[in-house]
């Protein structure tokens, strides 16, 4: 009489649409909660899942209902001391009652776990990767062939072999058609005269070649016809070259997938591990953003005192070295690389750099040159950081001559705290209104 | 030594075995109690599915809305944490009656919820006045997927912004979409598609342009002068707005009606929450039981099953840790079994109070009750003073303007009368919600509306009651003003919300 119906293997998500609305809903107060977020987080959990919660009051769907106030019965069971009459002091009223959970206001908050894609989109909510508009658009160096239907000119190898035959039938039949309609009704004229005679031949039991027929009652008009008609259509070619097809192939520009990222740090005695740790925050937030709009991101690292070498990850946060500071020699070995592995037209090349600002004599002047005049003009997008541990209004040497810069690919800015760091990251590649390009 | 009992299974369950149980509920609650139920549909659901459709209130779907989301994040998250375990089995009333059981529902926990849903809830759908006359059971699933469809549409045409707008509203007046006398006609979403079509197509034909520039002629505007609208009070506000709205597209128009009649359907049960899962509670208590007698069932599945049952049943004094107010499955499990109690062996007390049903035939008795009463009506007919004492019920009284709270009546002989009528009145809807209703629609000067809110008791409405006169202020389109008026009849409270503000 029941029936009994197995649905565990149906469609599990039913709701994640209307989660989905959910958080679009309260993108605004969530994104607030993702900023504190990341200002806590370490760097190596920044892609990970996150708990965010908003202000219950802030999701509240609102209805008619009766306030406090007024009379009220209410009927309570479990009564073991009340007699008819007794009069009770008006407990405290709910709204600051402390409850027990008194101190943590999370009793207040909606809280929920955001998944690592959904926290992430968010983290990058309204970053807008620098120029990728022209990168797609305007300077393309690198085509690609795409097909692009059937011309009537080309290459041998390009010939359309089914379509040049299409064209073909198609020729043939428009040009001899009507003359092998006309042929085909002499057949039957043909046919029934040679039927007749049959007929009338069989009564005298001789036999003729029929082929012999047209020679008799006007036959010879249509076996003149017939040839004529035949010649006519044994002109039309059966290939012609006004049939000939060939695959046609266009040159569009390839949008290039894969970009490099250059971390420059200085790392002299004069960079301590709270600038170093500001820093490793930005390079990780840029190569988070950089992988998400690229395919593949390659990272390389220089790390400079009075002289540039190229390292690896580990001993570019954490080895220690002694010297002096000099810019010139990274910006240099930047180029080669660039040169030797990194050509501009297969890469999308982004340089950071972090300084305590540091720089001496005629070094930060160079440093200017060779960065607008060699660098600037290959690269997506530069971003000079400087990371300080205390207030200073007072501009650094390098920062002063960098503020001279003056291309669009450029940008600086400085950071002293850890809850910096991400404001100024969110600034450097805010959605930029001016973009000229578009 | 194991008692032989005819129907295997440990703690695992197989379709087999859900099947023969079922098979043996059925001859138990059909066959020898009669009862009247919608043929069954079992399905076995994954929590997660479960999650989803604790978040679409309990329906198998829904349109798409972003409360349904917050809805499901709130439920995941607390069970996820622990703090808060699921609902072994969902029922809907529809026909079939279809009842989710959850996968990881142990055997006997399956048969406890095959005869609490399917047969329990079940019965109460098909017979209780208030369902036959409000839902239409065979429709029901129909129409969700009308709903849905319609709704996506014109989110497809209008934007997922602007039918969230209106949903918003309307979901805000969702509790004022209920026509408590007025019986709606039933769904169909056959007939939807096709009264919408023609809405369109009158519409459509009835368009020009020319019209408009037409100025209006004496006569047109002498016939509506004098005419007041509504011309009675009309308590069903969507339904007002779906009707008589100057401002509303048609698209408009039909979502507010389909979110008026989603909670017209869910109407019966929150005035039937006591006796509904009283009379589902009682009967697989009963049919257990019996099972039991039967020697259908072993020992250790009857433990299980008591433990779960009384689980269910518990119910916290005021004082205790944990009280949520009075369990709507405590009061109506012992309010059922208190009157098959009455008719087979009442006391004196039980014959002076109810006459009629003392040694009457409990199922017959029974089953009338579950027939012809909801919640408010149905305790104040049959609560007993025995359960008052066993409850231990007691009525405060909470009056603002007095600096403490008295006790009005206690479970005594003064008492009994008293409270039985306090706690019937808790189940009342004007206890539960405000009274507003539509007193004046403008219709030929500012098509401002006024709506009267009728104190009850001199209670005030909550704050939130401005933002939900905004909500309706967006559909109406024009002025909207909201008068609260007290016991005596007079304003004390204007709220009012116009285009300019």
């Amino acid at each position: 009489m029941s029936v009994i119906i197995d649905r565990r293997l149906n469609d599990r998500n039913k709701s994640e649409a209307n989660r989905q609305r959910f958080l679009r809903r309260y993108r605004r107060h969530i994104r607030k909660s993702v900023d504190n977020l990341v200002r806590d987080r370490s760097i190596t959990d920044m892609a990970s899942s996150g708990k965010v919660s908003i202000r219950r009051g802030d999701l509240s769907e609102p209805g008619w209902r009766h306030g406090s106030g007024g009379q009220r019965d209410i009927v309570l069971p479990g009564n073991r001391e009340f007699n008819q009459g007794d009069r009770l002091d008006r407990p405290p009223s709910d709204a600051n009652a402390p409850g027990d959970g008194q101190g943590d206001d999370s009793e207040d908050d909606f809280t929920f776990v955001l998944s690592r894609d959904e926290f992430m989109s968010i983290f990058f909510d309204e970053l807008e990767l620098p120029h990728l508009l022209r990168t797609e658009t305007g300077a393309i160096t690198e085509l690609k062939a795409q097909r692009a239907g059937y011309v009537t000119e080309g290459n041998q190898a390009n010939l359309a072999i089914i379509r040049t035959m299409r064209q073909a039938m198609a020729r043939r039949i428009a040009l001899t058609g009507n003359a092998r309609k006309r042929l085909k009704e002499l057949d039957t004229l043909d046919d029934d005269d040679s039927e007749q005679e049959l007929e009338e031949q069989s009564a005298t039991d001789a036999v003729r070649d029929p082929r012999s027929a047209p020679a008799t009652t006007g036959g010879l008009d249509i076996a003149a016809e017939r040839e004529a008609l035949r010649q006519q259509i044994d002109k039309v070619p059966f290939i012609d070259s006004i049939d000939l097809r060939y695959r046609h192939r266009t040159f569009v520009p390839k949008p290039m997938s894969q970009a490099v990222m250059f971390c420059l740090m200085d790392v002299s005695a004069s960079m301590d591990e709270h600038c170093k740790d500001l820093a490793k925050r930005f390079f990780t937030l840029l190569y988070i953003f950089l992988s998400r709009k690229y395919e593949r991101v390659e990272i390389v690292f220089i790390r400079h005192t009075s002289e540039a070498e190229e390292v690896d990850e580990q001993r570019f946060f954490h080895d220690r070295a002694t010297g002096g500071t000099v810019v010139l020699p990274a910006l240099q070995l930047l180029s080669e690389i660039i040169e030797d592995r990194f050509p501009p037209h297969a890469w999308n090349i982004y340089g950071a750099q972090a300084s305590d600002g540091d720089a001496f004599g005629a070094d930060p002047e160079k440093s200017r040159h060779w960065l607008e005049s060699k660098l600037l003009p290959i690269m997506r997008y530069y971003a000079y950081l400087e990371v300080g541990s205390t207030e200073e209004n007072q501009l650094s040497t390098l920062s002063g001559v960098y503020q001279r810069v003056e291309q669009d690919n450029f940008a600086m800015n400085r950071a002293i705290d850890r809850r910096d760091i991400y404001p100024v990251f969110r600034e450097f590649f805010s959605h930029r209104a001016e973009a000229p390009a578009r | 030594m194991n008692k032989q009992h005819s129907l295997g299974g440990g703690s695992q369950w197989t379709f087999q075995l859900l099947d023969d149980y079922d098979r043996e509920i059925a001859a138990i609650a059909v066959g020898e109690y009669g009862l009247d139920c919608y043929p069954n549909q079992l399905e076995i659901i994954t929590t997660e599915q479960m999650l989803d459709a604790y978040a679409s209130v309990g329906l198998p779907l829904s349109y798409r809305h972003w409360s349904f989301g917050k809805a499901f994040i709130s439920h995941e998250r607390s069970y996820r944490q622990g703090a808060s375990g699921l609902a072994y089995e969902l029922v809907i009333n529809s026909n079939p009656c279809i009842a989710y059981l959850m996968e990881q529902n142990s055997l006997p926990m399956q048969a406890l919820v095959i005869a609490h849903a399917c047969y329990g809830h079940n019965s109460f759908f098909k017979n209780n006045y208030l369902f036959q006359q409000w839902t239409n059971a065979d429709a029901i699933v129909d129409y969700l997927v009308f709903a849905r469809n319609y709704i996506a549409s014109c989110e497809e045409r209008f934007g997922i912004d602007a039918v969230e707008k209106t949903l918003d509203a309307c979901h805000a007046l969702r509790e004022f979409g209920v026509s408590r006398y007025h019986h709606p006609k039933p769904l169909s979403a056959e007939q939807e598609l096709q009264r919408l079509k023609q809405r369109q197509e009158h519409e459509w034909s009835r368009h020009d342009e020319l019209w408009s520039t037409v100025p209006l002629t004496e006569t047109s505007k002498k016939r509506s002068q004098g005419e007041t609208i509504p011309a009675s009070p009309e308590e069903n506000i969507l339904y007002f707005i779906e009707k008589h709205s100057p401002k509303l597209a048609t698209w408009q128009r039909e979502i507010v009606r389909i979110v008026r009649r989603m909670a017209q359907y869910f109407y019966p049960q929150g005035q039937t929450k006591v006796m509904n899962e009283g009379w589902a509670t009682f009967w697989h208590h009963t049919i257990l039981n019996r099972m039991y007698d039967k020697k259908l069932v072993s020992d250790g599945f009857m433990l299980e099953v008591l433990t779960s049952h009384t689980n269910v049943i518990a119910q916290r004094g005021f004082d205790q840790h944990g009280f949520g107010g009075i369990n709507p499955y405590a009061l109506g499990f012992a309010m059922f079994t208190d009157i098959k109690r009455i008719c087979e062996h009442p006391t004196d007390e039980d014959k002076h109070w109810f006459p009629e049903i003392a040694d009457s035939d409990w199922q017959t008795s029974l089953d009338l009750a579950m027939r012809s009463y909801k919640d408010e009506s149905f305790i104040s007919q049959y609560l007993s003073p025995r359960l008052i004492r066993e409850f231990k019920l007691f009525a405060l009284e909470d009056d603002e303007t007095k600096p403490w709270l008295a006790v009005d009546s206690i479970h005594n002989e003064n008492g009994y009368r008293r409270v039985r009528q306090l706690l019937s009145a808790q189940y009342n809807r004007d206890t539960m919600l405000p009274d507003i209703q539509i007193v004046k629609f403008d219709r030929d000067g500012d098509r401002s509306l006024v709506l009267q809110h009728k104190q009850f008791k001199n209670r005030p409405l909550s704050n939130e009651a401005e933002s939900v006169l905004n909500y309706l202020h967006e559909l109406w389109g024009f002025t909207v003003r909201l008068d609260t008026v007290n016991t005596k009849g007079d304003i004390v409270k204007s709220r009012e919300v116009s285009n300019q503000s």
